[in-house]
């Protein structure tokens, strides 16, 4: 092992020609920057298999490991309303349940063996896959993902190991406060039985059988459906021509449409809602209500707002509640966005339970001033300023860059959006910050919920409104279903 | 795609035995990697390890700082941490209107806090002076707030296109870091150096309600967090890695700016920390930026080390917390510190029985029982420098008790103590060491906290490789041997949850709830 240790070459560097001459500066601005140098972000090859598979592809040549991801069209919030957990549930049996030629628990041994890894999951919005293996392994293991993808067998044992998890994490889900906040927040922005807020219950997941996976898999899981990425070390004709080869003679099948008949959320429940818990000493607080999409034209506006609002330590949330009152270690928020559905706008936070109607007057206040002291000038330029020069953090891996453009396929978004969204950010005005504001941020419409202790309160919780009491009991299962 | 084990097995071992001469599983990394990496030593001890990788034009750093809630006595627990937090608010040039005037009234805050502080600490405090002083003190806050630009320091980074900016303490360690652009490597440069060259406490008791938050948020609030602090003051009864790293609520309401600046004064001094710097950056050109800046900060000595070590443990101990949350199980052994000859054999420990669902403890608790929600070993709890322990926990699932989880843990810890581990699984932990340092190579904030953590905490960063070289020569009799020697009832530390059903929600306070000590100074 060399290692060139050049604690003895400092005196010669010192005297040498290349060192830079500067005075000692002793303001940050009197830094002068040299430009960010020439950086060419590679685009993947981008094809359509005969079948329908959509394959991007970027080479990698840095370390000998080779990575996939895989996004499928399907979602849990295509899953019955009586079968909560169908979807997620069939994320993990495809893989933990084996495939027609290797048994769930053979080909756990065969990836650990090679210290690869492949994993399977579904989402809210999508189906996914991934895989990460050595070099020297990439076939065996790209293999072993078509398998999954293609001939899940959905072991009935198998199943029942993610059911009894299952029902044990819905047993723990009132255990920690963080939990209850965002489930229970989630709820009341969406509405109890959207499919963008509803959990699963020890009689949904109880309701769920092998031959509902086997049907979810049919219905959803085709090569038409499936975008493929991979990124890593090898020559992208013989990494096209193997995926030609595990993926290509996978028939056709029904082609799904696009994810468009997916259920807009409309609800705006505002009121003040409380769980009780009194086994904390803080209260854990939420306040919002729907968000936008990201193809709203608004977005680059609202990008900079939510940066200047609660992006950073610097942001009007983090600075004026938890640096300048001290109510809380973590307070942050903005208004969220989706790629097809609308996000959240929320702010939310911990603090002490004596102080608790401070916090919330706190992030009242935070809300109005969006309007009543608008965004300035120098808000504005500095927000811009922190997305630009970071702009290049959104490139700086390989494996970033193909990810950003399978996403923007799967949600019909140009495959140029990145160099759209710089476009749009520095565009971005002043007045349209405000606006955006203005028309975003609606406080006197917000939902407020509060997890914490009955007793103890700075001022009772009625100060902001008519309370409703969240019941978070966990229905216990009929007599007789179980997991 | 049928798999044939053995030959499996052969192959890996094949390839396991070339590795360490002729690393054929790493063909463009190791000694490429060496030769990309370079030491620097500042005369004032202040160590670099800079490692170009020129993936894209950014950089990320990691500073290590060989300090932690052990460097801690009563009185100050959660300093450590305290001060990683003012290391965020600036310094003279940094954070201020108008230092020279903002210094004086700093100055007077601090007289009016001990002036408050020594009476509330009297035996027999005067409530109407003390409400004086408070009101004195809150006075001076007050004025000396109308100083300060508030987030300054992190608020050029963000400017700048900072990303990742944090910070982190533990038990044995402070650490610090972000990425920027590479065009902005000087104020890097300008930005850490100034902040341990002359870092100013301003907004100290602010931000100390800040931290109280983040106790009662991370420990008093949540079932396991308590349950943590408990296990790791039963476990060790003299090493301070018994103390909370956060603090205990009595401290954080008393310690004061006066204590911090002494603890940053002795632990703060250029030999006692590393920085590694990876990404895409030149050493001829950086070096000299990094002497001129950091150069400035003056040499100290080396904080003394520790001097007291655990006693070997002699019985056996239990904590059970009694809570309105479903069961959890932890129990704990003693074992050395990661620069022991023997970590590497903890690791093939934990290989075996917790890692992935190959992992003995994964089929036996997970799969087949189906007695756990999860199942998970770890060895080196609550810090890695000193003597710390090796634990295991588990989540019962619905209906399972603590000691149902417990007897299965037992069972497969004395199989690996009465039997030797397969081929498969001695092989499948060494295929697995060599891919993760692999994996890790490829990002810069990892690869920078790894390098900085491993030149501090061992003086050379070159044995994140050379644990491998140990890693390889682990044998199945060494896992027996480590194995009974550590897992011993004696040496064994049990941490329960057990479910108290709670009271109806009729608005009573539940039993438990700590009632968060109250008495804030503000």
């Amino acid at each position: 092992m060399k290692i060139r240790i050049t604690l003895c070459l400092t005196a010669a560097l010192l005297v040498g020609a290349l060192v830079p001459s500067f005075g000692q500066v002793s303001k940050v601005e009197e830094l002068k920057y040299p430009p960010l140098p020439e950086f060419k972000i590679p685009v993947p090859t981008r094809l359509v298999l005969d079948n329908g598979v959509i394959l991007m592809v970027l080479e990698d040549h840095e370390l000998p490991l080779i990575n996939a991801s895989v996004l499928v069209r399907t979602g849990s919030r295509l899953e019955p309303a009586g079968k909560v957990g169908l979807a997620g549930l069939a994320g993990t049996v495809m893989r933990t349940g084996g495939t027609k030629t290797m048994p769930g628990d053979q080909l756990d041994d065969y990836l650990e063996n090679r210290a690869a890894r492949v994993e399977t999951s579904i989402g809210t919005s999508s189906g996914g896959a991934s895989m990460s293996c050595l070099k020297k392994d990439f076939p065996d293991v790209l293999r072993v993902l078509a398998d999954v993808l293609r001939n899940p067998v959905f072991e009935e044992t198998k199943l029942a190991v993610a059911k009894n998890r299952l029902m044990a994490a819905i047993a723990r889900q009132n255990d920690d406060p963080g939990d209850i906040l965002s489930r229970e927040f989630t709820e009341i922005v969406y509405g109890n039985d959207s499919p963008y807020a509803r959990s699963e219950t020890y009689a949904s997941v109880s309701a769920v059988t092998r031959e509902d996976l086997v049907e979810w898999h049919s219905r959803y899981y085709h090569p038409s459906a499936m975008i493929l990425g991979l990124v890593g070390d090898f020559k992208t004709d013989e990494a096209v021509a193997l995926v030609k080869q595990v993926f290509g003679d996978w028939p056709k099948g029904n082609v799904i449409p696009a994810s468009t008949k997916v259920p807009e959320p409309s609800s705006v429940a505002s009121g003040v809602y409380y769980v009780e818990k009194n086994d904390v000493n803080q209260s854990s607080i939420a306040m919002g209500h729907l968000g936008i999409r990201k193809d709203n034209p608004d977005y680059y506006a609202v990008r900079v707002l939510n940066e200047l609002f609660g992006g950073s330590m610097g942001s009007r949330l983090f600075s004026n509640v938890r640096t300048k009152k001290g109510l809380a270690y973590d307070v942050g928020g903005g208004i969220g966005s989706e790629w097809d559905y609308a996000g959240v706008f929320e702010v939310a936070m911990t603090t002490k339970t004596e102080t608790t109607a401070a916090a919330i007057k706190a992030l009242q206040e935070e809300a109005k001033n969006l309007t009543a002291q608008p965004p300035t000038e120098a808000e504005v330029a500095k927000a811009k300023a922190s997305i630009l020069n970071s702009f290049i953090f959104n490139s700086d891996s390989i494996a970033e860059i193909l990810s950003q453009q399978m996403v923007f396929e799967y949600y019909g978004y140009p495959l140029d959006w990145l160099s759209r969204y710089r476009a749009g950010i520095e565009k971005v005005t002043v007045e349209q910050v405000r606006a955006a504001a203005a028309k975003y941020i609606t406080p006197d419409r917000v939902a407020i919920l509060v997890v914490g202790p009955k007793e103890g309160m700075d001022q009772p919780l009625s100060t902001f409104g008519k309370v409703t009491n969240v019941d978070i009991t966990i229905p216990e299962p009929a007599a007789g279903s179980g997991g | 795609m049928s798999c044939n084990s053995k030959r499996l097995n052969l192959l890996l071992i094949a390839s396991v035995a070339v590795f360490l001469f002729a690393p054929c599983a790493f063909p463009q990394d190791l000694a490429s990697f060496e030769s990309r990496t370079t030491v620097h030593t500042l005369r004032n001890g202040w160590t670099f390890v800079i490692v170009e990788r020129p993936v894209a034009p950014v950089f990320s750093f990691s500073t290590y700082v060989d300090v932690g809630s052990a460097q801690e006595v009563p009185g100050i627990t959660g300093l450590a941490h305290m001060f990683e937090h003012m290391a965020f608010k600036g310094t003279p040039n940094i954070g201020t209107r108008n230092y020279a005037a903002e210094k004086e009234v700093l100055d007077q805050v601090e007289a009016a806090y001990q002036a408050y502080l020594a009476e509330r600490l009297s035996p027999k405090p005067d409530p109407q002076k003390l409400e004086q002083l408070q009101a004195a003190f809150k006075k001076k806050q007050e004025e000396a707030a109308q100083y300060v630009v508030q987030n300054e320091f992190a608020d050029v980074i963000d400017r700048e296109g900072g990303t990742g900016l944090n910070a982190g303490t533990g038990a044995d360690s402070t650490a610090y870091f972000y990425s920027l652009p590479v065009n902005k490597f000087e104020l890097f440069a300008y930005l850490e150096s100034e902040r341990f060259l002359h870092p100013v406490f301003r907004e100290f008791y602010t931000e100390r309600d800040v931290v109280q938050e983040e106790r009662r948020l991370r420990t008093e609030s949540q079932p396991i967090g308590r349950l943590v602090e408990q296990f790791v003051a039963t476990a060790f009864i003299a090493h301070p890695y018994q103390q909370p790293v956060v603090g205990y609520m009595s401290d954080l309401q008393s310690f004061s700016k006066t204590d911090a600046e002494a603890f940053y004064r002795k632990y703060y001094v250029p030999s006692n920390l590393a920085t590694a710097i990876v990404g895409a950056v030149k050493p001829k050109e950086i070096i000299p930026i990094l002497e001129k800046y950091f150069g400035r900060i003056p040499a100290g000595p080396r904080p003394g080390e520790l001097r007291t070590v655990e006693p070997p443990q002699t019985a056996e101990k239990t904590v059970t917390l009694k809570e309105q949350a479903q069961p959890f199980y932890l129990e704990g052994y003693h074992k050395p510190g990661v620069t022991h000859p023997d970590q590497v054999v903890y690791n093939a420990i934990d290989d075996v029985l917790s890692r992935g669902r190959t992992s003995r403890l994964y089929r036996s608790l997970v799969r087949d029982k189906k007695i756990a929600l999860t199942v998970q070993s770890f060895s080196s709890f609550p810090g890695i420098k000193y003597p710390n322990l090796w634990a295991v926990y588990a989540m019962p699932a619905r209906g399972v008790t603590n000691e149902q989880v417990r007897d299965a843990i037992r069972a497969e810890i004395d199989r690996i103590k009465k039997e030797d581990v397969s081929d498969e699984e001695l092989t499948r932990f060494k295929t697995r060491e060599r891919a993760d340092v692999l994996r890790s190579l490829d990002d810069n904030m990892g690869l920078a906290g790894q390098l900085a953590t491993y030149q501090v905490v061992f003086g050379d960063w070159r044995e994140l490789f050379r644990s491998l070289e140990r890693v390889e020569k682990v044998t199945k009799a060494d896992i027996r041997r480590v194995a009974n020697a550590s897992f011993v009832d004696a040496n064994r530390t049990v941490g329960m949850i057990v479910t108290e059903t709670p009271k109806p929600p009729t608005g009573g306070q539940g039993g438990t709830r700590p009632t968060g000590q109250s008495g804030d100074d503000k």
